[in-house]
């Protein structure tokens, strides 16, 4: 029985995964923007699996609230699992600032500013693990969605830096790339539905995965010979695609 | 969202407006104006299309249970098979189901389902403790039989026009084991099969499974299949694999992948099939257990089964009839199908008790359901079955259908047509809720006096 923490609890995978590590009788805390909801899906999962979980409110773009945030745990997290981003407008974010601002700061200064405490933490200790929900996006920057990948593209390159440091403490640290997912983020997207994965899917994979102790997974799993292909398009093509 | 949306007959299909349910706290009063809520869309028809559709899927949270009373709170978009997933192992089951686990708790409660032990069980509005509703005004009550209580009596069975649906509080039922001890009993005929109902009145689940191709005296050839849940002990005298007294839930293994051609079922595959399916069982009447889930859900075993009738999709036509003269009724029903070389690849008839709620579609008789893909003439002929149930006192089942007339709907529900459109209006004067099927069968219009 561990004590797990998901920052971004309410999302689709995150509740999918929550779901999944109740009802193998772990201890949660869900931290999210909303306190209520947090409350409403602890108390879900308090009735369906009879598992002790609690809802704490958590900002990820308020930086000086994170220290104090993790140091008021409930319990100390064995596991943390950072879920939260956001896909934000491309177009928008090429000409408002504010925009670009905030897909940066949610997808990687926030995730950077809690999993730097959460990690100093488990390496004193030496003992703990950590999740990173990155994205297929963060492997190469492209029109359509730069700002998400490149914030993303940061986000794996901290997680694999965090891997080799921790890993000498033996603490373990898991980058998880989805590629498409069927959630409120991707919420009128026309995504190729073979391509596509449901939360649960995504979820399973990933417990599976960090079980395994796998450094990095791609779900579903097709998309890291996507990714190996698009990563290898030389330059002087890709520049001329619209992807 | 603009998509193209049908139900589980996959007609009609319609292009409709579908959003997620903004939650209680973020919609605001005209926001919109008229809109219809929909849980996993498991109706047949046009019950929960329309211009624009909330989806209640988002609202899926357990909120509490209480394991003396057996009384779960959660909200409307949650499926009965979520909560049988996580209450049957602990020795809960859902006071009445429906033919399949795929239904909303909110669903469950707008059509009032039923299942197979309405005559000893009543409807699932039965075993309701209370509901938070969202009234057409805006306003969220609580009611029940005891409090607020018109509104719990239009909700019931209302389709959903009388608001959103947002909490239930189910009573559920303790069981021992998720077993049913099941008997199968051959009838040779209409006669038998209504005189072993009789028999067996006091069996808590019973449905009998028709031939309905069989003519002349073979007519009602049937196979009636009671149930009761298995105790504990029961299981010790059973085959020694029975050892779980609650065995694993099974995804389904099944799937229809795409669309059949047209015509794979019609007279011919399904007398053949019908034939093998009576002869199956050699015995006339056998004793077995068998797993809750191939009890209740005998189809929910293949995913997307629908799409056996084709991209033309298929009506289901459930008919309920008073017991003086319902037999003879649907044995002339029976008659007429099979003449016009209609076939109906499910026949499933039941028995019903009383029944509360004001726009409610049991009465004590006999209710038999059908199935029947779209083809040419279709249509028509099912007018011309609506004229016999309406001539023999019965009516048609709400959630299921999906081209009765509003004139059809108005005389077979007669009083209680008029009493729903009146106290609704009465309590919510501004009531802009309105569904596809609201639509079609002019529920909230009144009607002026038609002559013949």
């Amino acid at each position: 029985m561990a004590n797990i923490l998901i920052i971004g609890a309410g999302s689709d995978i995150a509740g999918a995964i929550a779901k999944i590590y109740a009802r193998q009788g772990n201890r949660l805390m869900l931290a999210g923007r909303n306190k209520t909801d947090m409350q409403a899906l602890a108390q879900d999962l308090q009735v369906r699996y009879s598992s002790e979980t609690q809802g704490i409110q958590f900002d990820a773009r308020k930086f000086d609230s994170h220290p104090d945030f993790y140091r008021n745990l409930p319990w100390q997290p064995d596991l943390v699992i950072c879920v939260f981003g956001y896909l934000g407008d491309q177009r928008k974010a090429e000409t408002e600032w504010q925009e670009a601002l905030q897909i940066i700061e949610s997808n990687y200064t926030g995730a950077v500013s809690i999993l730097n405490i959460a990690a100093e933490d488990m390496a004193r200790r030496k003992s703990g693990g950590i999740i990173g929900i990155s994205s297929v996006a963060g492997d190469r920057g492209r029109m359509s969605n730069y700002h998400y990948g490149s914030a993303k593209a940061g986000f794996t390159a901290y997680l694999s830096g965090l891997r080799n440091r921790l890993y000498h403490s033996g603490v373990h640290v898991l980058t998880v790339n989805p590629g498409f997912v069927r959630t409120r983020m991707t919420e009128g997207l026309p995504l190729p539905a073979p391509l596509t994965a449901t939360p649960e899917q995504v979820a399973a994979d990933i417990v599976k995965a960090f079980r395994k102790k796998k450094n990095i997974l791609y779900t579903l799993w097709m998309w890291k010979w996507i990714m190996l292909i698009i990563r290898n398009i030389p330059e002087f093509i890709f520049k001329k695609l619209k992807l | 969202m603009i998509r193209e949306i049908s139900n589980w007959g996959n007609y009609p299909v319609q292009t409709c407006d579908i959003q997620d349910f903004p939650g209680e706290k973020n919609i605001l009063p005209a926001d919109p104006d008229s809109f219809i809520m929909r849980g996993l869309g498991r109706s047949y028809g046009d019950a929960s299309l329309g211009k624009k559709i909330y989806s209640s899927l988002r609202q899926n949270h357990m909120i509490s249970f209480d394991p003396d009373t057996g009384i779960l709170v959660a909200e409307s978009g949650i499926s009965l098979g979520e909560i049988l997933e996580t209450f049957m192992h602990r020795g809960y089951f859902l006071p009445v189901t429906p033919g399949t686990k795929y239904v909303t708790l909110g669903g469950a409660v707008a059509a009032d389902v039923h299942g197979k032990n309405h005559h000893t069980e009543g409807s699932f509005c039965d075993h309701v403790e209370y509901l938070d509703l969202m009234t057409p005004a805006r306003q969220i009550i609580r009611c029940s039989s005891r409090e607020n209580a018109e509104w719990f009596q239009l909700t019931r069975g209302g389709m959903g026009l009388t608001g959103t649906i947002l909490r239930v509080a189910l009573r559920l039922k303790k069981i021992e084991t998720g077993w049913i001890q099941q008997r199968n009993i051959k009838a040779a005929n209409f006669k038998e099969l209504c005189a072993l109902f009789e028999q067996h009145r006091n069996v808590t689940y019973s449905v009998a499974w028709v031939d309905c191709l069989a003519r002349g005296k073979h007519a009602g050839r049937s196979i009636l299949m009671l149930g009761e849940h298995a105790k504990a002990e029961d299981l010790q005298s059973a085959q020694g694999r029975k050892t779980q007294l609650f065995p694993a839930y099974r995804k389904p293994g099944l799937s229809v992948p795409f669309f059949f051609p047209e015509k794979i079922l019609n007279p011919l595959s399904v007398k053949t099939f019908n034939y093998l399916y009576y002869i199956s069982s050699f015995s006339r009447d056998t004793h077995f257990l068998t797993t809750c889930e191939n009890y209740f859900y005998p189809l929910d075993s293949i995913n997307y089964w629908n799409r056996i009738y084709g991209k033309r999709g298929f009506v289901q036509y459930q008919f309920v009839l008073p017991f003086a003269g319902g037999a003879d009724t649907m044995q002339y029903l029976l008659e007429k199908i099979s003449q016009k070389g209609f076939a109906s690849f499910l026949a499933v008839l039941k028995v019903f008790g009383k029944q509360e709620g004001i726009l409610a579609f049991p009465m004590e008789g006999y209710t038999l359901a059908l199935d029947f893909p779209i083809s040419h003439g279709l249509l028509e002929f099912l007018n011309e079955l609506d004229a016999i149930v309406l001539n023999a006192g019965g009516r048609i089942y709400l959630a299921k259908d999906a081209r009765m007339s509003a004139e059809m709907f108005h005389k077979s529900y007669g009083d209680a047509a008029i009493q729903f459109r009146e106290k609704l209006k009465n309590l919510c004067p501004e009531n802009k809720i309105s569904s596809s099927l609201s639509e079609r069968l002019q529920i909230l219009y009144p009607q002026t006096q038609k002559q013949k």
